[in-house]
């Protein structure tokens, strides 16, 4: 069967966030009510808590002190805007500090279905914006540590020597690490979504 | 509701290598993106509720004790998505500067002087039909250094969300005829004339009201068509 439908409304384009959202969207140092921030999972979310920290890095390695990471994920049993768990909506917000870096402490999200009725491996999807970016670039944060990432189908559509650019590292003290470069050499991968 | 998601109408948004605005420079990858097939990571996103705006978030001239300076306008409009049915109840964040085109941020060093009535910050849910409305003041251009004589015209920046991961969109709304539109790289990185265009709010008389405040519309369209049947194939 087919449905006719009318032409379809032309979207409206995307502009810069620009330098001076912080007032705005991440309101913290000027008392402002904050709609997300680094801590994901108020206390009573169900999961493993993790902690993910990094810096983001311009073309010429200066840090990016006026970014804004946005971060969506699932929770511990794979699912999206589950019911209860604690008020856990899986959605974050953090902002760089002078110095570029940022972190978001959440629960290791579950597997879940993908494409074609593959398993993704666990993984946060995450928005950068920033002042010289005119749209967000999308990206994702997968974990070293989680054996599901060999078969991830996403992670098979990206070149092998830039899959690394994806997975935060863990380090001794149990936090992950993962920067974000947004071009030149080591160059996160960013998606056409 | 399903929506599916559509590339197609992607190519209004500009490019990230836009070198007239300087800042890309250094800040626009240089491999090319990566197309991800959508799954459920981006198909859902965020919801928010009542409880992320407050009462009078969505009036930027009441915040303080007394009342800014500057031209008092109300900007409404409706959220649609791409069919052009409503975006019910969805987040919209705003902030500009104030009408001296200065901004409250610490890293705004223009010399125009801070508004001790006015931070510039607002935010408001869509009703059941998309429609939303800000009160607010008509914030003034600027100067910034990315060429030489470069002035941002006047904008509010609006961040949105919409259904998904795939709908969320931060961009600006600017005002009719301002002289500043043809020298502004940020709003020139939009390469589509129609498609700039439609970051331009529209004067409206019937939002304005009388005796208290000039009135702009602004709709804006995000992402997400429905999902409908596929065609069968037939056999001849």
């Amino acid at each position: 069967m087919s449905i006719d439908r009318k032409a379809p409304l032309e979207l409206t384009p995307s502009q810069t966030i620009g330098p001076f959202f912080a007032y705005a969207l991440t309101p913290r140092a000027y008392g402002g009510k904050e709609l997300a921030t680094e801590q994901v999972a108020p206390e009573g979310v169900a999961g493993e808590r993790i902690r993910i920290e990094g810096v983001v890095y311009d073309g010429d390695g200066v840090p990016v002190g006026d970014a804004m990471l946005e971060t969506w994920q699932a929770d511990a049993e794979g699912r999206f805007n589950a019911a209860g768990n604690a008020g856990f909506t899986g959605f974050g917000r953090a902002e760089t500090s002078a110095e570029g870096a940022y972190f978001i402490e959440t629960v290791r999200p579950g597997a879940l279905l993908g494409p074609n009725g593959a398993m993704q491996a666990p993984h946060l999807t995450v928005s950068v914006f920033a002042r010289g970016l005119l749209i967000r670039l999308a990206t994702r944060i997968y974990f070293d540590d989680e054996p599901g990432n060999t078969a991830d189908p996403v992670l098979a559509l990206v070149p092998e020597e830039r899959r690394a650019t994806l997975i935060a590292r863990r380090g001794a003290d149990g936090v992950y690490r993962f920067d974000v470069r947004l071009q030149g050499e080591g160059e996160t991968v960013f998606f056409d979504v | 509701m399903s929506l599916i998601f559509p590339r197609t109408g992607l190519q209004a948004h500009p490019l990230n290598n836009s070198p007239e605005y300087r800042s890309t420079l250094k800040r626009a990858p240089s491999q090319p993106l990566i197309l991800l097939p959508h799954t459920l990571s981006e198909t859902s996103g965020p919801v928010f509720g009542h409880a992320a705006v407050a009462e009078g978030d969505s009036d930027l001239t009441r915040q303080h004790a007394g009342e800014p300076l500057g031209e008092r306008i109300i900007v409404s409009g409706r959220v649609l998505d791409e069919d052009g049915r409503p975006v019910p109840h969805t987040l919209i964040e705003i902030w500009q500067a104030n009408a001296g085109g200065r901004y409250v941020h610490v890293k705004d060093q223009h010399p125009a002087p801070l508004d001790p009535n006015f931070t510039g910050a607002g935010r408001a849910l869509t009703d059941a039909e998309g429609r939303y409305r800000f009160v607010t003041i008509k914030p003034g251009a600027y100067p910034w250094r990315n060429h030489h004589n470069a002035w941002r015209p006047a904008h509010i920046h609006f961040s949105l969300f919409g259904p998904s991961f795939l709908s969320r969109v931060i961009t600006q709304m600017y005002f009719p005829g301002d002289p500043l539109f043809p020298f502004d790289p940020i709003f020139q990185s939009i390469t589509d004339a129609k498609a700039r265009e439609r970051l331009v709010s529209r004067f409206d008389l019937q939002t304005t009201e009388p005796e208290w405040a000039l009135g702009y519309q602004f709709d804006i369209v995000l992402r997400g068509r429905e999902m409908t049947p596929t065609e069968e194939p037939h056999e001849h």
